[in-house]
């Protein structure tokens, strides 16, 4: 806490020297206020037009000369533009008519207050973003061959080197954890604040911060490659894609600046003309305080400095809450998104298989599983994984002999002298055994002892416990359509979509078949609405890029969903969707209120203005004021904490 | 070829003038400026100098924008 209030003070050598000049011409200007009725009116006028022209000139030195080399380079219309003519049009003003120099002075005085602001509040939020994503790690601890270990620069180290990563230190670079066992804290990555225990042979990246025991880990990737790397990289590029409201923004101001200062002048010369022409006096002085006043208040700063910041500050606080967002545009994409499709296994589901149920055995249930593992356990195939893992031991391999596999149909093998057959219901009729069909939906290991039928049991995708949560709520927050696609079969697919609640599924899709749908659904889409594909980035990739905005989820070391999604979720969390609509739905909110809120301020101010309404000092508040409320609204949308 | 610069500026506006000068520079082929990480996005012509390229570049911006800096 101390060390953040110590940088939100911090400001930069040339804020401090801009908050001395404005500080210094603030005092000057005061003294002048008291000090000027008592001097002498006789030749008051030019000591005092001298007087006033320190503060005057010791706040706006810099924007003259600025304005000066912009007419010099043919590019005059900016705001040092505005301010220059503003303030000395008012001081000629005061010189010739009423004496008085204190607008001109404060104009300029106030200008560069909101600047100074502007400058203070643009520095202090990016500081702010850039502290949440300080996932960068400085250093790497190599271990040598002599065992020593010394400190580099992550960059130094090679792949398959060895890191040593202490308690309290973040993990530099992606690896797998040689020796150790501790407890990983992952929240700047995925926002979330449950800790992972990591033990040997486990996979880890960089970004995390270990906890509690020391790791030592050895490097799959280099620094550059490394999660936390890429992440910050494509934070970082994420404001350069830009959305259309900051487009807009740009191309209003390049056609704004102009268009008001002809108007200004239009306003200082053409009523005096048209006064002359009537006849009747010509007030010029008048009206020309008006066309300064006119292009005091239209300086567009709130405007261009606020867009980005919201959407800054958006992907900023999104990224904190494990939502990467590769650009603004897909903030707006995912704003107005209509239909969600999504795929089944690995988004819907966890893609893990896992012993769903034993049915029909003749013997107890973990002895039959304890054969099936035994059977299995010469086998890679991702079913003998989960039968494995549901036991839960290491299989004794020396009970296991004879270990025939039959592909595609299963396994037989010889455990503790029993002829075990474990395998597909075509594997249990190939050996003329008559299997029990089964009525849930998934995978069946049919098994047979001494060619007996024992049991089967069920292997199944489970789906994830806020999965049917997420729908529900994308449904509340107006999404018209949920679309599941996948591979596998009609039953499963059917009942999985039942159970989480989609709207409509489409089974044994192949992946250029997912590409099709997609494209079909594209059509349906309202004009102004959009699609939002939500995978897991596994052999998705197509379908990533053709949706309107493609989203990756747990996509934590794959690079291939880093690539091709728009927006990765950082954990494989669906609930984490429903939040993203959410984060972009509010910044985008924001970033319209800006536009909205600064242009109509402004158009009031300028016809008040116009209308000889508005005095110098509110056109000055008109300008700055808007600016500072649109600085602070615009950093809200760093807020995502309770989305 | 695709560089990173890292730059100084003060306002958004003047970010986006630098981006516009810079793209009307010969030899670049687009340029993205951002304003909020400070960083300019350069891609260049094949087989041109980026080095020399960017002496013109810096050269443009400070037409538009005196007060700018870009380290290259």
């Amino acid at each position: 806490m101390q060390k953040n209030r110590n940088e939100a003070k911090a400001m930069n050598k040339k804020q401090k020297k801009m908050l001395y000049r404005i500080l210094l011409a603030a005092v000057c200007m005061i003294a002048l206020h008291f000090l000027s009725p008592a001097l002498n009116p006789v030749w008051n006028g030019n000591l005092k037009f001298l007087l006033y022209l320190i503060p005057y000139l010791t706040v706006g030195y810099d924007i003259l000369i600025k304005a000066w080399k912009g007419i010099c380079n043919r590019q005059p219309f900016d705001e040092n533009f505005l301010m220059a003519v503003a303030s000395i049009g008012a001081i000629i003003l005061g010189r010739v008519r009423t004496g008085d120099y204190a607008e001109g002075a404060a104009v300029m005085l106030f200008y560069q207050i909101g600047e100074l602001f502007q400058s203070v509040a643009v520095g202090k939020s990016r500081r702010n973003i850039s502290s949440l994503m300080d996932i960068r790690p400085d250093y790497a601890n190599l271990e040598k061959e002599d065992m020593t270990v010394e400190r580099v620069d992550p960059d130094e180290v090679e792949i398959g080197s060895v890191i040593v990563v202490s308690a309290g230190e973040k993990i530099p670079i992606d690896g797998v954890v040689l020796t150790g066992f501790s407890t990983l804290d992952t929240a700047a990555l995925t926002g979330e604040s449950v800790p992972r225990t990591v033990r040997e042979g486990e996979d880890v990246i960089s970004g995390c911060i270990n906890q509690s025991g020391t790791l030592r880990i050895r490097t799959t990737k280099e620094f550059g490659e490394s999660t936390a790397s890429r992440i910050l990289d494509m934070v970082e590029n994420a404001s350069s894609r830009k959305s259309r409201q900051e487009a807009f923004i740009t191309r209003f101001a390049r056609i704004y600046t102009p268009a008001v200062c002809y108007a200004a002048l239009a306003l200082a010369f053409l009523p005096p003309l048209v006064r002359i022409l009537s006849g009747s006096p010509a007030q010029w002085g008048d009206w020309i305080m008006r066309a300064l006043t006119f292009l005091v208040i239209s300086c567009p700063c709130a405007l261009v400095i606020s867009i980005p910041l919201t959407f800054f500050a958006g992907i900023g606080g999104a990224s904190r809450a494990g939502v990467l967002v590769k650009g603004s545009n897909y903030f707006e994409e995912l704003a107005r998104a209509d239909t969600v499709v999504m795929d089944k296994t690995g988004t819907m589901t966890k893609g893990v298989f896992e012993v769903a149920g034993i049915h029909h055995a003749s013997m107890p249930e973990d002895m039959l599983l304890e054969y099936a593992a035994l059977a299995e356990a010469h086998s890679t195939h991702p079913i003998a994984l989960s039968l494995r893992r549901a036991y839960g031991k290491d299989p004794d391999l020396s009970r296991v002999r004879d270990v025939e596999e039959i592909s595609g149909h299963g396994i037989r093998a010889v455990v503790d002298g029993h002829t075990v057959i474990c395998g597909n219901e075509r594997m249990m009729q190939h050996m003329g055994i008559e299997p029990q069909p089964c009525s849930s939906v998934g995978t069946l290991v049919h098994l047979a002892i001494d060619g007996a039928y024992c049991g089967h049991i069920l292997i199944a995708d489970q789906i994830k416990p806020t999965a049917a949560e997420a729908i529900a709520d994308l449904k509340r927050l107006g999404i018209r359509k949920t679309v599941m696609l996948t591979g596998d079969r009609k039953q499963t697919a059917e009942t999985v979509a039942r159970q989480i609640g989609a709207d409509q599924v489409c089974a044994e899709l192949l992946p250029d078949g997912k590409v099709q749908k997609v494209e079909e659904l594209l059509s349906h889409v309202p004009k102004g609405k959009s699609l939002a594909f939500i995978g897991d980035g596994i052999n998705d990739a197509p379908v990533l890029s053709r949706a309107d905005v493609g989203i990756a989820m747990g996509a934590l070391g794959s690079d291939a969903a880093i690539e091709a999604a728009d927006i990765v979720l950082m954990d494989d969390d669906p609930l984490k969707v429903p939040k993203a609509v959410r984060i972009a739905r509010k910044c985008l909110r924001i970033a319209y209120e800006n536009i909205v809120f600064a242009i109509s301020v402004k158009f009031i101010c300028l016809i008040l203005g116009a209308l000889g309404l508005a005095s110098m000092w509110l056109a000055i508040f008109a300008d700055v004021g808007v600016m500072v409320l649109a600085v602070l609204n615009a950093i809200r949308a760093l807020s995502v904490r309770h989305m | 070829m695709k560089k990173t610069y890292k730059i100084d500026v003060d306002c958004a506006n003047c970010a986006a003038k630098m981006e516009d000068a810079t793209k009307k520079t010969p030899g670049v082929a687009d340029c993205t400026v951002n304003f909020m990480t400070l960083k300019m996005i350069v891609t260049f012509d094949e087989g041109s100098d980026p080095k020399a390229i960017m002496t013109d570049v810096l050269k443009n911006c400070k037409k538009v924008e005196d007060d700018c800096e870009i380290f290259f």
